[in-house]
């Protein structure tokens, strides 16, 4: 039977590696994200985890290390943030160009320079176009739900997984989370299978050079080019909601929590305004949907728990009978717009035609505190554009900022 | 003793049709630690000339297992083939990463230097041919001072080669050997020993390169031997810090027939534009460095 206690995000995360039995953990240590391998190599050196622990010099071998690991079939682990993350760029194209089941949890936080070590998400947004899956959590309970749950996708679909989790709000934030028994995760998650065994007899070289045109092989049958390779590394991600939606079935059969929604969503359905956000913001966004509730303001959220693949038609769905809508994000692709606005904008123009007014928040970059307060302005903004027939240009920055 | 060819295994893991130069000291080299390692061996290396070797998909001449991996990551892949096989009850292949001149004293130094402080259980390879030579000869750390590369077009290399060896020396490995393709008896049996040391092993292996060096391709093996009979290349091994040197350059050592470093530069065109004075310093290194190794070695 599970139990609850109460972890941070980073205990949470560690605690969802060990109940998975990862075989090998590579990481380095970066704030937010250091008590991770911490609480592992205590795990393991206590002999409670039996894995192979490789500290590293480096985040970027730390992804070298997992893809190596994960190639010869062991269940592998890591973990970093930031500038970490960034130095892993080119290893995170190569895991997912290999496809390798990689779960890797991302303590969400801003890029130098200047120096930041706190909170936004610039981090994992950056990384967007690696072939990644990205899962995103409200609170601890998701994070280590969705380290399990992201084990059992990532197995099945051969696509490396991110868990991303806003650094300090959630990696430093104590909050009950309830963990299964070893037992149920077993149920759940058995051994990672790989899908080939190494032979000496039958050699291979993994990961070769490839032309861009198919090769035929020495029995003459063609074999994938570069794009090949490529195409089926797509068609895998635009299948994989599906995956995901029946691993969250399974998910919600073994432990109660449900994750067959790709969002979270608030008080959506008959709202006039929807916020648009991921992460620990959503449930900022929610105390701000009350305050505007009770203004007579029938406010709504829909939180983004995976951004990629990214659910677009859902999304669409989701925001039919809205009038305005407010993007709130921690990222922004600079000299246009945030990532998560401008992919919610083509989710609109090609899913439904729908088009509320979409309007730009960037908030919380650096850390830079967000409270519930602070995004009433811009849903009463979003409001009056819509009478006025205004819509935005650049997105707004709201931060108070000198 | 250095085997002779006759005793080597005859299972071949080199196929012929392989993808290198003309004269490419690399494929003499490989076949023989392939043959000393044997089929329970997967290799790692990053983008380099061993890539071109292991041929394009969905063919290659290769009849062992090989990891292909970024530039920078060679040990760290290694460190994950290590923790990856013995996670999964494998651990019985021995682990080669094997990478060039930029790979090693270059782009991967920090991972290699990682692997072996973690004393990461695998036998790394650098074969080094003194340029980047995949991307077309342009300079490296590992660039003799004097030399023209691609990138040092009109001033040939002034700086002096980096001294890797040392600086492997310096993380006290299980094994560290010096070796060069002309002496396939000296290489095979470093690599026998290798194989059956625990630890991270060292072997820094010298590879002339007709195409980047600049002399016939028939001359491969004529100019791998002038680079160790002129002292440029000093075949030796360190146990336990223990060092002895092996092989011709033993021989050397004890006749005292060292022969001049010119002998060895004037045969390569990269060496054309050497200015004489270069020419008394790079002599004068390699006697510096001789008179080093051999009284470490006790003769």
């Amino acid at each position: 039977m599970g139990q609850t206690l109460i972890l941070t995000g980073n205990q949470a995360a560690a605690l969802g590696a060990k109940l998975c039995r990862v075989q090998v953990i590579a990481a380095y240590p970066i704030t937010p994200q250091s008590k991770i391998p911490e609480v592992l190599s205590e795990y393991v050196e206590r002999k409670e985890l039996k894995a192979e622990f490789v500290r590293v010099e480096s985040e970027h071998s730390a992804m070298g290390v997992c893809i190596s690991a994960s190639l010869v079939g062991a269940r592998v682990f890591t973990a970093t943030a930031a500038n970490g993350l960034a130095y892993m760029h080119e290893q995170l194209h190569w895991a997912a160009g290999a496809r390798l089941p990689i779960v890797m949890p991302v303590a969400n936080r801003g890029l130098g320079a200047p120096w930041t070590i706190l909170n936004d998400m610039q981090d994992t947004i950056s990384q967007r176009d690696t072939g990644w899956i990205q899962f995103y959590c409200q609170n601890n309970q998701e994070i280590l739900d969705q380290v399990i749950l992201a084990y059992h996708v990532a197995e099945q679909l051969l696509i490396p997984i991110m868990v991303c989790f806003d650094g300090f709000r959630l990696s430093h934030t104590m909050m009950p989370v309830n963990v299964p028994s070893q037992d149920e995760v077993d149920a759940f998650l058995p051994s990672f299978k790989p899908p080939y065994l190494l032979d000496p007899d039958k050699p291979v070289n993994i990961n070769p050079v490839v032309m861009t045109d198919p090769m035929p092989d020495p029995e003459g049958t063609l074999c994938p080019g570069y794009m090949g390779f490529r195409r089926r590394l797509q068609e895998d991600l635009e299948s994989a909601l599906a995956v995901i939606t029946e691993s969250g079935k399974i998910f919600e059969e073994s432990f109660g929590r449900t994750y067959l929604d790709p969002l979270y969503r608030y008080l959506s359905e008959d709202a006039d305004i929807v916020f648009v956000t991921m992460g620990s913001l959503a449930s900022e966004l929610s105390e701000t949907a009350d305050i505007l509730r009770d203004q007579g303001i029938r406010a709504g959220v829909v939180g983004v728990r995976v951004f990629r693949p990214f659910p677009a038609v859902v999304l669409a769905e989701a925001l039919r009978g809205v009038k305005g809508v407010a993007v709130v994000e921690k990222a922004i692709s600079y000299g246009y717009e945030g990532a998560l606005n401008t992919e919610l904008k083509a989710a609109l123009f090609s899913h439904n035609g729908h088009r509320p007014a979409v309007f730009n928040y960037v908030v919380g970059l650096g850390g830079k505190d967000v409270k519930p307060t602070d995004l009433v302005e811009p849903a009463r903004e979003v409001l009056d554009a819509l009478e006025q027939g205004v819509r935005q240009e650049h997105p707004r920055w709201l931060g108070r900022e000198i | 003793m250095s085997t002779a060819i006759l005793d080597l295994p005859e299972q071949e893991f080199v196929m012929p049709g392989t993808r290198t130069c003309a004269g490419c000291g690399l494929p003499i080299a490989y076949r023989y630690i392939l043959k000393a390692l044997g089929p329970k061996t997967i290799v790692t290396l990053p983008a380099c000339c061993l890539t071109i070797l292991h041929g394009i998909y969905p063919k290659t001449p290769i009849a062992i297992n090989a990891v292909n991996n970024t530039f920078a990551s060679t040990a760290a892949s290694a460190s994950g083939l290590v923790a990856g096989l013995k996670a999964t009850g494998q651990d019985d292949y021995t682990v080669l990463a094997m990478a060039g001149d930029g790979g090693t004293f270059d782009m991967g130094i920090q991972a290699l230097s990682g692997a072996a402080e973690r004393e990461t259980n695998f036998i790394y390879v650098c074969y080094d041919n003194e340029a980047y030579m995949n991307t077309g000869v342009q300079r490296s750390s590992a660039t003799p001072t004097g030399a023209f590369t691609t990138t040092t077009p009109v001033i040939p290399k002034e700086q002096p080669k980096k001294d890797f060896i040392q600086i492997m020396e310096a993380h006290h490995p299980a094994y560290l050997a010096t070796t060069c393709s002309s002496y396939p008896g000296d290489l095979y049996n470093k690599f026998v020993k290798a194989k059956a040391i625990t630890g991270t092993r060292f072997i820094h292996l010298s590879i002339p390169c007709p195409a980047g060096w600049g002399y016939p391709t028939k001359d491969t093996i004529k100019i791998g031997r002038l680079a160790v009979e002129t002292g440029v290349v000093v075949l030796y091994e360190v146990e336990d810090g223990n060092m002895r040197l092996t092989g011709k350059t033993l021989s050397i050592a004890r006749s005292g027939r060292k022969r001049p470093a010119e002998e060895y530069l004037k045969l390569q065109s990269r060496f054309k534009k050497m200015l004489p004075e270069q020419a008394e310093v790079f002599q004068r290194q390699i006697d510096t460095r001789w008179e080093q190794l051999l009284q470490r070695a006790g003769i």
